[in-house]
């Protein structure tokens, strides 16, 4: 299942989303900027905070347990392993049968998990509000998520996320209408999940309503460097999946290194898209209030659901 | 000859170490030897006898079956013994998880005053023999005796401290279940006996049943092992004798014990009715997937550790179901490969939640030994104290939520590649329903998380919420050597059953070819290796938790010595920030029920609640919630009160006159002439 040249396309693709995940977040923070007429910041901010943040003194609440301390690295190495699942740039990565779209999940569960523990160890009123609402969004989201993959699971026959795209980048054009339900289920599911607007705001420091600062709150230092990256690489991640499911073409196969500068390409242009989408959803819709959260992401897991549904009575 | 011998080996070890149970809880009595030997020896050997057991199991899984007739029982009604793939399968469970268990509860009774422990040492052998005995059961006959005396023996158990009345009325709770329970599965033997032969399983096997025979004898067979189980709506036993017994005998009994109930289920369903129906599948599945959503939905809304670990028994027994339920869906419609996965799925969830809710319990167990609390509205920062046991039971919830690489994730992952494989169905609604169950149990693993995020946060991490009343929590040590032992194990078995799933895959595998006369397909025997797990066919669908877990733990090892290296490291220690709120105090951290506020809040129907809001200008403001279980009102209630009408109405038989009783005999012989001539 591995050959050199795929081990290379693994390490390479890595590498490359955590190098490149703040600039994918810059680029939407410059054009959310942008369309509210505001001045925009450099692309380049988000690298100059984690310098920033890496340069400081890191201060720790005194009663910090283990959980605290290890939480910012367990958090960095699951998104790391999930930039490694799934096909950024290229198919057939000799890492992506170890883990699945069932264990993609799972990863970013499990990521979820320690940090909503790292949020209520200091015992503070704001982390315990934080972890609540962030374990309630993540158990609506997580079923939504878990459909959307099952569609397209059910189209290709299998759950490995690279056999997947594989199927989906090399068919013939074809509209399946279960795939569009999908689509919008996950779009709803990566605003809930990325902590964006209308489920929660990222920019705000606003007690009452928010959700992932909440979580973070007692972080400084390198500790909050490194969520600040692996929040960047979840977002870059659940865009790479979104794109590979949806709009998987122009992806390489693992070892084929003619065709990496097309595949790169082709990735460039659909991120700047994807963010320039999502900086105009941000723009454009206004936040939830909490406990409408629960019915936009059951809107998401019924859309899921109809989406498996549709691809059952449309074949059968 | 020595082939002879090797298969007769595991059946005879085990009924060797089911009596070697017998004879340490008969020795427990003896006075002279009583607390120290139920202590230093008593539990230490029956530990050592689980796990010889536990080897037997294992090794009659490979072994074809063998069968023995003991001269034992009613005169020309000998116990007929034997043992198969599946009776040594969770006869390994039973040996394994039991060994821990026994190790734990030789820590765990240290304190115990010695008339109790004789007592609690012979009961609990007892328990532990008799679930040997149920397993090992091939007739009717004995196959109820012991599972009577496995209901007696914990019983008692359960009444341990029998001395305070809410605790009688669990333990009676727990033992009425039992028996209607019980009747139901006496009368499934009666149906399947049909009148024909003898109560051996052979004979049972052997009998040609109508399919409306065969439906009644299923309902009552699923009725009455889906109460021992905990499976709604007779689950109500659960949280109420699970938080009375000591915890050693409520991790036995959720760990192990509901599950000889699911071996009951398959060995009467699979292997005596034979001919699996897939109608029978939609009744599993749809009543498994019930007990899953309400089993979670009401954890989350416990305080006490122990009710909240046994709603998550009735929460793991659904997902059991809904596994075999699928199994019994693909047999029915004559998938057989895709029906063994879906009941590989069922089994390994079996084993994975008899480890995983071992360990809890017994952690659970250790926080009650070291602070006296169950209530986790009073706890907090106990990792400070107990960081080892904090450890084991974060093992334990990481498990039981289902994430990888441990091992509650594999059985869940093998679940839903199973109800992936719906596609391969004719029937079009069930092909569209199965994938919704599969987003019940999505929706049931992701509720498990927050539940145990509220656990573990609130008991472990943060602060001691009651700083006011003395609290025993700054005090709180450790758990002892044994009870660190015992915990120890099962957590080592949530790794070993997490990261090598597929030579458990293979076992499983053998059990279900035992069962069903075939197993998963080639493809997927010839992809499978020790490093990777492979259901159906490489290209499908594959996972490999070492690989998983190595990558892991690289990429954060990795992230780690980058930042030691590059980073100036310089850090101090201050107050916490909370927004710079200076105020703030331990008792504006959440608690177990304010966590469980948004659920109120979503599912609010599902529950009955009382709430007591305080009014605008009350000096000390008070706030009360209660939650109840609707199924005491709209089922429980009325069934107890229309047995006591009934009853009262039969009562008025009873004069207390021995010429009425004459009459009544009288009466009864006239009926009798005219009917029977």
């Amino acid at each position: 299942m591995s050959s050199a040249p795929g081990i290379a396309f693994q390490i390479l693709q890595s590498v490359f989303v955590v190098l490149a995940a703040p600039l994918l977040t810059g680029w939407v923070n410059q054009c959310r900027a942008w369309l509210q007429n505001r001045s925009a910041p450099s692309i380049l901010l988000p690298y100059y905070t984690l310098a920033k943040l890496f340069h400081k003194d890191a201060v720790f609440a005194r009663d910090a347990s283990p959980i605290f301390r290890w939480t910012p690295y367990i958090l960095f190495g699951c998104m790391w392993l999930a930039a490694g699942i799934v096909p950024v740039l290229a198919t057939g990565l000799p890492f992506a049968p170890a883990a699945d779209i069932i264990a993609l999940v799972g990863v970013f569960a499990l990521a979820r998990m320690f940090s909503a523990l790292a949020a209520m160890d200091i015992g503070t009123s704001f982390g315990g509000l934080g972890a609540r609402r962030e374990m309630l969004i993540g158990f609506l989201a997580e079923p939504a998520m878990l459909m959307t993959l099952f569609t397209a699971a059910f189209i290709s026959g299998s759950t490995q996320l690279t056999t997947i795209v594989d199927t989906l980048a090399h068919r013939d054009f074809a509209i399946y209408p279960s795939l569009a339900f999908a689509a919008v289920a996950f779009l709803m599911v990566l605003l809930a999940e990325n902590a964006r607007i209308p489920i929660d705001n990222p920019t705000t420091h606003l007690e009452l309503t928010m959700v992932h600062e909440a979580l973070i709150l007692e972080y400084s230092a390198r500790h909050l460097a490194l969520i600040e990256w692996a929040v960047a690489i979840k977002l870059f991640a659940y865009m790479t999946i979104g794109i590979a499911l949806f709009v998987p073409w122009g992806i390489a196969d693992a070892g084929d290194w003619s065709a990496l500068p097309y595949a790169f390409a082709a990735l460039a242009g659909k991120l700047a898209l994807a963010g320039a989408g999502l900086a105009l959803i941000e723009t454009l819709l206004a936040k939830l209030r909490l406990f409408l959260a629960p019915e936009f992401l059951s809107t998401a897991f019924l859309l899921a659901v109809l989406g498996m549904l549709t691809h059952f009575l449309v074949k059968g | 000859m020595n082939a002879l011998q090797a298969t007769a080996l595991p059946l005879v070890g085990s009924l060797l170490v089911a009596v070697y149970w017998l004879v340490i809880a008969a020795v427990s009595l003896v006075p002279a030897n009583n607390a120290a030997f139920a202590r230093r020896a008593a539990f230490p050997l029956g530990a050592l006898a689980g796990i010889a057991l536990a080897a037997f199991g294992l090794q009659a899984v490979w072994l074809p079956t063998h069968s023995l007739t003991l001269p034992l029982g009613l005169p020309d009604l000998p116990f007929h013994l034997r043992i198969d793939p599946l009776a040594g399968f969770f006869l390994m469970l039973l040996g394994s998880v039991s060994a821990g268990i026994s190790v734990y509860a030789a820590g765990y009774f240290r304190e115990e005053p010695s008339g109790r422990l004789t007592l609690i040492s012979l009961q609990y052998h007892v328990f532990l023999a008799s679930m040997a005995f149920v397993l090992l059961a091939d007739d009717a006959y004995l196959f109820m005796v012991a599972w009577e005396t496995m209901a007696l023996s914990s019983y008692f158990l359960v009444i341990t401290d029998h001395q305070r009345p809410e605790i009688r009325s669990a333990g009676f709770l727990y033992l009425l279940i039992a028996h209607l329970g019980a009747l139901a599965i006496l009368l499934c033997f009666g149906v399947l006996h049909g009148g024909r032969g003898d109560y051996t399983f052979d004979a049972l096997r052997a009998a040609e049943l109508q399919p409306a025979w065969a439906t009644v004898a299923f309902l009552l067979a699923f009725f009455g092992f889906g109460a021992k189980a905990g499976m709604l709506p007779l689950h109500a036993w659960l949280p109420e004798a699970h938080p009375a017994a000591p915890s050693p005998v409520s991790a036995l009994m959720s760990g192990v014990m509901i599950k000889t109930a699911i071996y009951g289920m398959v060995r009467v369903i699979f292997d005596l009715i034979g001919n699996v129906r897939w109608e029978w599948g939609m009744v599993v599945l749809t009543v498994g997937a019930a007990t899953t959503l309400f089993g979670v939905l009401y954890a989350l809304m416990q305080h006490d550790l122990k009710r909240l670990l046994a709603y998550h028994s009735v929460e793991n027994i659904g997902i059991i179901l809904i596994g075999l339920g699928m199994s019994m869906v693909f047999i029915g419609f004559d998938h057989p490969a895709a029906g063994v996965l879906a009941l590989i799925a069922a089994l390994y969830h079996t084993l994975n939640h008899a480890v995983f809710k071992g360990l809890l319990f017994l952690g659970a167990g250790s926080i009650l030994h070291s602070t006296g609390l169950r209530n986790l509205n009073d706890m907090g920062g106990l990792i400070r104290g107990m960081p080892r046991t904090a450890f084991y039971f974060l093992i334990g919830a990481l498990a039981i939520s289902a994430l990888p690489p441990l091992n509650g994730f594999v059985s869940e992952w093998l679940t839903f590649q199973a109800a992936l494989q719906a596609t391969i169905l004719q029937h079009g609604v069930v092909r569209s329903l199965l994938p919704l169950f599969a987003a019940t149990l999505a929706l049931a693993t992701a509720l498990t998380a927050m539940c145990f995020v509220k656990v573990y946060g609130i008991a472990f991490l943060g602060q001691p919420r009651e700083p006011a009343h003395p609290s025993p929590l700054p005090h709180a040590g450790d758990a002892g050597g044994m009870e660190r032992y015992g915990m120890a194990w099962l957590a080592a078995g949530c790794f070993v059953l997490g990261l090598f799933p597929t030579s458990f895959l293979l076992m499983l595998n053998r059990v279900g070819v035992s069962l069903t006369g075939q197993g998963l397909s080639e493809q997927a025997l010839a992809g499978s290796g020790w490093l990777w797990l492979v259901p159906t066919a490489a290209g499908q669908a594959s996972y490999s938790p070492v690989i998983f877990l190595l990558v892991i733990v690289a990429v954060t090892l990795l992230a780690f010595l980058l930042v030691r290296r590059f980073y100036h490291g310089r850090a101090r220690f201050a107050a916490p920030w909370d927004c710079g709120y200076p105020e703030q105090t331990s008792r504006m951290q959440d608690t177990a029920d304010a966590f469980g506020q948004p659920i109120r809040h979503v599912f609010g129907p599902l529950y009955r609640m009382d709430r007591q809001l305080p009014g605008p200008d009350d000096a000390e403001p008070r706030y009360t919630l209660k939650v109840e279980d609707r199924h005491w009102y709209w089922l429980y209630l009325p069934v107890a009160r229309a047995a006591e009408f009934v009853s009262s109405k039969i009562a008025l038989l009873q004069q207390g006159r021995i010429s009425i009783y004459l009459l009544y005999s009288f009466i009864t012989l006239i009926a009798l002439l005219v009917f029977v001539r």
